[in-house]
């Protein structure tokens, strides 16, 4: 409790006056560290050091468009896209023939590979347990964005 | 910068201004659909904090005559009968899909206001007069980048690209983008009620209705003298901007924060006092993340706390304001003064229902001085608090916590359908099937 707290009747909107500081009798001490652990030395390298690598950098090239999003499933192995894996998806992308895209089937999100074999429009699997999906004119196909990356944790 | 006499900012040249309100189309219901593609085409609403009430409809459901605003509980009929799907808000989800599509927005267009989460002004300004079609090129790519509808309205002025914009949501055959600024302004205002025009709230209306004046039209062609002695200033400016004189600029240097409030209402009322004041804790918190995130501090400290007007049970309400010795942006000195605030406040035998903190008198944190008695080491807290915040902001917010504010938090309010937090937690990503 406060020092010097005497109990002020408090009404509405009334302003506390009177010396009111913060309860300081106990501590506890947080080990923190105030000041760069320093190398011992003047590093030769100094004055070459180069900016650190940002993953994001790499991987994301419109962030506004890009998600990340999980796989379930196993139809996409032999393009090396497991269960579990995160894959970066970039909506701004053109979707093209050969690219691996989310697309909504029946409501679902799904990935699948794109194929255009001439007229016909295919969502194919990469895994032999699975048929491709051909796309008919009557059904619903949203390509929601074009998979650029699958991460996968070894 | 400098403004021309006509309000425009000089950079603007010659050329006749087209300004457009962008506006995303039933923001968090999109925001639910972007994750869950089978919603689209269904009825759809969202409720506000605490599953209270409707603060998103989807057209469906506007449809069915459901209005903005609706207690929960009066809609619960139609949600059985009509199945419609109810989210809770993920403000988590909202707030960073409305980022994406201000960011890149920002992109395409280089004058731009952002005016609430899903709305913004824009300078379309050009010279061949192809406004219209830059807007239709701009819905299109937020559509395909971001997965947000959007709707957007075209005026000489923002007054009027407001009503555009509402025209361009009410008529589906304009596609989303409707342009005042190239066809007969008449027909359009006349059939906006007064009341619908930005700027003219309740209280006019009424006061104008009384005079005759109904529609836009008619107070587009109000006296001027008279609007400006019977109404005053303001609503002088919204007759000028309706005949298409520009009076109220973008603003593109957001005005300095005069005060921060956090407070929400409880899930369930709350009697005793330690549950109160870890509320009271865990708002101040948020309140003081919001103080950081500016570089202020503030002086003076108030807490509030209010049982339900709404129910026939003994009333009560009350805040008590601190004014701090030396102004800080400290979360465990800001918890300190709020929660002796609530203890001098509290009244045992009522139950709560709402509890908040406001932090006032603001002004830069590199500008605090301290006073002569003051014996807080004021650089070590900096430090950890500075810490602790980047913690919480790469690990998820509350990954540490004040004590105070709480570890089961039964009295936070419910939010029993929320959908989860696919865009800002590794562990809630969206699920593809393969």
């Amino acid at each position: 409790m406060p020092e010097n707290s005497s109990p002020t009747p408090i009404t509405n909107n009334s302003w506390v006056s009177g010396a009111f500081r913060p309860d300081y009798t106990t501590r506890y001490e947080f080990p923190l560290y105030l000041e760069r652990v320093s190398a011992g030395f003047p590093s030769p390298a100094d004055d070459h050091l180069d900016r650190k690598l940002d993953l994001n950098e790499l991987l994301i090239e419109h962030p506004s468009a890009t998600f990340f999003v999980r796989v379930s499933g196993d139809s996409m192995l032999k393009a090396c896209v497991h269960p579990n894996d995160v894959l970066v998806v970039d909506q701004s992308l053109e979707p093209r023939d050969g690219n691996v895209v989310i697309a909504v089937v029946n409501g679902e999100l799904t990935v699948k590979r794109l194929c255009k074999q001439g007229k016909r429009l295919l969502l194919m699997a990469e895994n032999d347990d699975y048929p491709a999906i051909e796309i008919h004119e009557e059904m619903d196909l949203l390509i929601w964005g074009v998979v650029t990356t699958v991460i996968h944790r070894m | 910068m400098g403004c021309r006499d006509n309000g425009y900012p000089s950079y603007v040249s010659n050329m006749a201004p087209c300004l457009a309100l962008l506006d995303c189309n039933n923001f968090y219901v999109s925001c639910e659909r972007v994750f869950n593609p089978s919603l689209q085409g269904k009825p759809v609403i969202v409720l506000s904090n605490n599953d209270g009430c409707v603060i998103a409809r989807s057209n469906e459901v506007k449809a069915l005559g459901v209005k903005m605003g609706a207690p929960f509980f009066q809609v619960q009929p139609l949600v059985r009968k009509y199945k419609i799907q109810v989210y809770s808000s993920n403000y988590a989800l909202y707030g960073d899909l409305s980022q994406r599509v201000m960011v890149l927005l920002g992109e395409l267009v280089p004058v731009c206001e952002v005016y609430s989460i899903d709305e913004a002004f824009l300078d379309l300004s050009l010279a061949d007069g192809s406004s219209a079609k830059f807007a239709y090129q701009i819905r299109t790519i937020i559509r395909k980048w971001t997965k947000i509808p959007v709707s957007l309205g075209l005026g000489r002025t923002k007054v009027l690209a407001k009503i555009a914009n509402r025209v361009a949501k009410q008529v589906p055959e304009y596609e989303g983008v409707f342009d005042l600024t190239t066809v007969d302004p008449e027909p359009v205002l006349a059939k906006v009620d007064v009341q619908d025009v930005w700027g003219v709230g309740y209280r006019y209306a009424k006061a104008l209705r009384q005079q005759g004046i109904e529609t836009a039209l008619q107070l587009r062609n109000a006296p001027q003298g008279w609007i400006k002695q019977r109404f005053g200033v303001t609503l002088l400016r919204i007759v000028l901007e309706l005949q298409g004189i520009p009076c109220i600029p973008l603003e593109l240097c957001p005005t300095p924060k005069k005060g921060i409030t956090c407070s929400r209402s409880f899930g369930r009322p709350v009697e005793q006092l330690a549950e109160l004041k870890e509320a009271v804790a865990t708002y101040t918190t948020r309140a003081a993340e919001k103080l950081r995130q500016e570089n202020l501090a503030a002086s003076v400290l108030t807490t509030f706390i209010m049982t339900n007007r709404f129910k026939e049970e003994p009333r009560y309400s009350n805040s008590a304001t601190v004014t701090l010795p030396v102004a800080t942006d400290d979360t465990a000195e800001l918890i300190h003064y709020a929660l002796c605030g609530a203890e001098a406040i509290y009244r045992p035998g009522f139950s709560f229902i709402k509890a908040g903190v406001m932090l006032l008198n603001l002004g830069p944190v590199s500008l605090v001085q301290s006073n002569f008695f003051d014996t807080r080491d004021r650089e070590r807290y900096r430090l950890l608090m500075s810490t602790i915040d980047q913690i919480n902001h790469r690990f998820g917010t509350g990954t540490i916590q004040f004590a105070a504010a709480g570890l089961k938090k039964t009295w936070k309010m419910r939010a029993s359908n929320r959908s989860p937090r696919f865009t800002t937690r590794w562990d809630e990503l969206p699920r593809v099937k393969a």
